[in-house]
């Protein structure tokens, strides 16, 4: 086949090589700025069967980055908008999207029906998820994860290699460690470590050179150095994972470590009928947001205040930028107060919304 | 004997640097942090790990190469 040409001639994979990528089954998980040069190269490369997890829709702000879609996928989900677009790119290979949230409960059935999966998704909750039913799975895990110019890549739970939380043993705390929709990144930033992955995804399935298992390779995109860091793995971070193995769809909560489930945006917000918004910025913070009226009580006050939160309603929280806001999510759900959401970009989306340039 | 610290990710907004340079006389990675940490007070809020020599260590390896690196964990995707 044609197609396929420039992989056969290389003498390292040949049809041999290029047969192995035929029967690969390949599960990304996040159809986001890592998820599609992953998936991108994956399906062009001839993975014959690929799945794509994702419950997110495309927005606008998503096409600086996810070269997947574009003004005509606007609006729809991105696993059903990926699978359509890659279909284009090689439609000789079987590709299933999978329009939902990845959870405890359907996780380990998904993963049983593929032989590698892949992190592209854009929070610790499911982070920590997808390492354990990897884990659990006995799954080579390809993670990858970006920070506005930095990014990381590694090969866990590589035949008894290390995995994610040999190197971060537990979540951290919600609302600490901002993503791109809160901090920003480089657009280029994913296609490089995402090609990246889909390059370790390749090297697996191939059996050509070294996975980059027991590593983490850390790239900097403004002063283009790469360091490699060695990792070791640590038996009792893995034996406290496999021995929840039975328990496992029902630890649900032991992933809600973060609360990035709970964020809603302010059109979304604005549909729901009976809401309270309540604004969780020091009372000196500018600029000032009247048109939901909302209640003002400053994060450091919000335990004190749980009086003022009116329970009948649904909670839209806000502060500048949403990172303060999941705080207060996570406060609430500790207090078992749970119809509470933490509203993207803050304060300056609802002003956007009513007033657009 | 001089260290030299990197940081990576959001711990570069803290420190305002990707690297720096200091003399460490005393002897493990948490003594060195106890340091860091005086320094730079919002660094204890923040999860990271630290490598030595390009190997990740626990917080009580004694300090025995000058090249330090301080990683957190990333999110976004």
């Amino acid at each position: 086949m044609s197609r396929y040409n420039r992989h056969i001639i290389l003498s390292e994979i040949g049809q041999e090589g290029q047969d192995k990528l035929s029967l690969a089954k390949v599960l990304v998980i996040g159809a986001g700025g890592l998820g599609c040069p992953v998936l991108q190269y994956l399906a062009a490369a001839g993975i014959g069967t690929l799945g794509i997890v994702d419950f997110d829709i495309v927005e606008e702000s998503n096409l600086q980055r996810q070269i997947l879609f574009g003004m005509s996928t606007l609006g729809e989900n991105k696993a059903l908008a990926a699978k359509e677009r890659l279909e284009d790119i090689n439609p000789t290979i079987s590709i299933t999207a999978f329009p939902e949230r990845l959870t405890a409960i359907n996780a380990v059935s998904l993963f049983n029906n593929y032989d590698i999966i892949v992190d592209g998704t854009d929070n610790f909750t499911t982070r920590y998820l997808i390492n354990d039913a990897s884990l659990i799975t006995n799954k080579p895990l390809v993670y990858g994860a970006i920070y506005k110019f930095e990014g990381q890549v590694a090969v866990f739970n590589y035949q008894n290699g290390p995995s994610y939380r040999c190197i971060f043993p537990t979540p951290p705390e919600a609302g600490s460690v901002p993503n791109c929709s809160e901090v920003g990144v480089l657009g280029v930033l994913p296609g490089i470590i995402g090609s990246m992955q889909a390059n370790e995804v390749l090297k697996l399935v191939l059996g050509l050179g070294n996975p980059l298992s027991g590593k983490l390779l850390c790239y900097n995109s403004l002063t283009t150095e790469t360091i490699t860091l060695t990792v070791h793995k640590s038996d009792i971070e893995i034996s406290n994972v496999l021995d929840k193995k039975d328990s496992f769809q029902d630890n649900q909560e032991v992933f809600n470590c973060e609360t990035n489930l709970s964020e809603i945006s302010i059109e979304n917000a604005l549909l729901k009928e009976n809401v309270q918004f309540i604004d969780v910025r020091e009372t000196h913070e500018q600029p000032k947001v009247k048109v939901v009226n909302p209640t003002l009580i400053p994060l450091s006050e919000l335990e004190q205040h749980f009086d003022k939160i009116d329970a009948e309603k649904d909670i839209i929280i806000f502060c500048q930028s949403g990172i303060r806001s999941k705080k207060a999510v996570a406060l609430l759900h500790k207090n078992n107060i749970h119809n509470c959401y933490s509203l993207k970009e803050g304060a300056l989306a609802i002003l956007e919304h009513y007033n657009p340039n | 004997m001089n260290l030299k610290i990197k940081y990576f990710g959001m711990l570069t907004e803290v420190t305002q640097c990707h690297e720096e340079t200091f003399l460490f006389s005393k002897s493990t990675v948490l003594d060195l942090l106890d340091i860091l940490f005086s320094k730079y007070p919002l660094l204890k809020e923040k999860e990271f790990q630290v490598a030595q020599r390009q190997i990740l260590v626990s917080r009580n390896t004694i300090i025995s190469d000058t090249e330090i690196a301080l990683l957190p964990p990333f999110a976004g995707g």
